[in-house]
């Protein structure tokens, strides 16, 4: 199982000291949240990708390939590459560069982006959400698997005996997740191509995503990948982490209440109960952090939000050398109570070694 | 059957809510439902955070779940500013729709001048989301209470709510339906 981070990329004032980060403060604090990821000995960095204020990553891949030019073994991401509003053809490009620079530790994660505003700036409408993910990705699949492509669609300037460059890293396209937090319509497209479905369950109460994940897990099996319990899933969380559960909350309270996502609504202590959202000890994030599967069955990917709502960077580096400690304790935890046959999480190895015909 | 009384009356006792009884009783007249009243005063803090955070609290999800699966709706709101009251505005702004439910919409104010607003905003807002609204709507300014024609009218009310969900008892919500991704990739092959 695979332990990570992702980030929004959020410029938000410090609540506690009314300081905002610079735009240049903000993009190498993620940089250096990412190092410290591999240090700590996390398996994953991921980045979102937005297109307006507050937020700073707009070119995920640049950011990802300096990341992964001071990384080893880290598994660079995405939280979101937006399927509807990039043009396939040069998320196939950057992607794929991104993988021969990075030695193949990368995926990435599909969505659609739910800012209306942002799709006319890129020439698309956002009533065209869904279609627009579902031929964009075919084509990326397409382009990453065949060397030459002739296509033609409705959203985008016919191709012609088109190469996309470079080719994927020993020929196997990165993994793909498909992240949605409403869409059955996705979790449908993941389960046809055998991709992987993230839930982002970290601002909603399980029963949702329940379904959607469940449904996703159905119809994997349906389409002849293997069993519902061999599908890829991953999930976000939430965490605060004090060794004094106390103090995690006292600290917390005031980013909490002021945090733009879901600030000035139910309290911290509803939230926590009703989400997944966990502010308190290590044992709690790790206790809270195993319930999981027991709603969404054994899975493949664990991403915790960390640096948001305007916490220093400080504060983010300690709460990474607290989830370094807790993590170990997860991987063994988790490992303990795997049912057998459940998949790893797929990376460019087992890929690689899958394409051979060599079954793990 | 069951019936659910939604009322957005602020002070208690609440004329709304002597009003939705009213109704209530009359209704159970002619139906045997299983009554669950809704208050909004209740509700009003959750409803406000499920605006800010997208979710409700589980005292708000079952609310919302009696509304989802009731054969009958009775709503009663004060008329505030010509208008619903902004809180049981607020309410039924959760719901993306209420397809065939049976709806008898009421409300009160301090002048008859006001009645007009349930045919301008509660009618439309429900027909805006597929509800059946029963053809008489029930008002009551403060002169009303000492009528008779109020009785008149709320047994009217009553007796179409009553006809309508004997003719539209509420179906389970289905499963979610998934397009099969073929049909979903072919459906943009088509052009347009």
């Amino acid at each position: 199982m695979q332990f990570g981070i992702f980030s929004v990329g959020d410029v938000t004032t410090d609540p506690t000291t009314g300081v905002t980060p610079s735009e240049h403060e903000r993009i190498k604090a993620m940089v250096t949240i990412a190092l410290k990821a591999e240090e700590v000995g996390l398996d994953v960095f991921a980045t979102g990708e937005h297109h307006n204020p507050p937020f700073v990553p707009s070119s995920p891949t640049t950011m990802l390939g300096y990341v992964a030019a001071r990384t080893e073994r880290l598994i660079l991401s995405t939280a979101t590459t937006l399927i509807t509003t990039n043009d396939p053809v040069k998320i196939a490009e950057d992607f794929a560069m991104l993988q021969h620079l990075a030695d193949g530790r990368v995926d990435l994660m599909m969505g659609r982006g739910n800012t209306g505003p942002v799709y006319p700036w890129f020439g698309k409408d956002i009533r065209q959400g869904i279609p627009l993910a579902i031929e964009n990705y075919a084509l990326l699949h397409e382009l990453w698997r065949n060397d030459v492509v002739d296509w033609e669609g409705r959203f985008r300037t016919p191709l012609q005996s088109f190469t996309s460059t470079p080719r994927p890293l020993d020929g196997v396209p990165p993994f793909v997740w498909h992240g949605s937090i409403r869409s059955p319509e996705i979790a449908e497209q993941a389960a046809y191509y055998g991709d992987g479905f993230f839930a982002n369950h970290i601002f909603w109460p399980k029963e949702h995503f329940m379904r959607l994940i469940g449904l996703y897990r159905e119809r994997f099996a349906h389409y002849g990948h293997g069993t519902p319990e061999q599908a890829y899933v991953g999930l976000g969380g939430q965490v605060f982490i004090r060794p004094n559960s106390q103090d995690a909350v006292n600290e917390f309270r005031p980013y909490f209440d002021n945090a733009p996502v879901y600030g000035h609504g139910p309290s911290l202590e509803e939230f926590t109960e009703q989400t997944p959202l966990t502010v308190g000890s290590p044992q709690q994030v790790i206790d809270k952090t195993l319930s999981f599967r027991e709603h969404f069955g054994d899975y493949q990917r664990q991403l915790f939000l960390m640096d948001h709502a305007g916490l220093p960077l400080k504060t983010v580096l300690e709460q990474l050398d607290h989830l370094g400690e807790i993590v170990p304790v997860l991987r063994k935890e988790f490992a303990a109570r795997r049912a057998p046959g459940v998949s790893d999480a797929p990376t460019h190895e087992s890929l690689k070694r899958s394409e051979a015909g060599v079954t793990t | 059957m069951r019936l659910v009384v939604v009322t957005a009356g602020l002070t208690v006792p609440s004329s709304t809510r002597l009003l939705a009884d009213r109704l209530t009783s009359a209704v159970t007249a002619q139906v045997a439902a299983d009554v669950t009243v809704v208050e909004l005063r209740d509700l009003a803090v959750d409803i406000a955070h499920h605006l800010v955070a997208g979710f409700p609290s589980p005292a708000l999800r079952s609310a919302l779940d009696a509304v989802g699966a009731a054969d009958g709706v009775i709503a009663a709101t004060p008329i505030f500013t010509a208008s619903y009251s902004g809180l049981f505005k607020s309410f039924f702004d959760l719901f993306e729709e209420l397809p065939g439910k049976p709806v008898l919409i009421a409300a009160t104010g301090g002048t008859p001048r006001h009645s007009l607003a349930l045919e301008h905003a509660l009618r439309p807002m429900f027909t805006y989301l597929h509800a059946i609204v029963a053809p008489t709507s029930v008002y009551a300014a403060s002169a009303d209470w000492a009528d008779g024609e109020l009785a008149h009218r709320i047994a009217r009310a009553a007796g179409e709510l009553a006809e309508l969900m004997g003719r539209h008892p509420a179906v389970p919500a289905s499963e979610e339906m998934v397009i099969p991704f073929e049909q979903q990739l072919a459906a943009l092959r088509e052009k347009p």
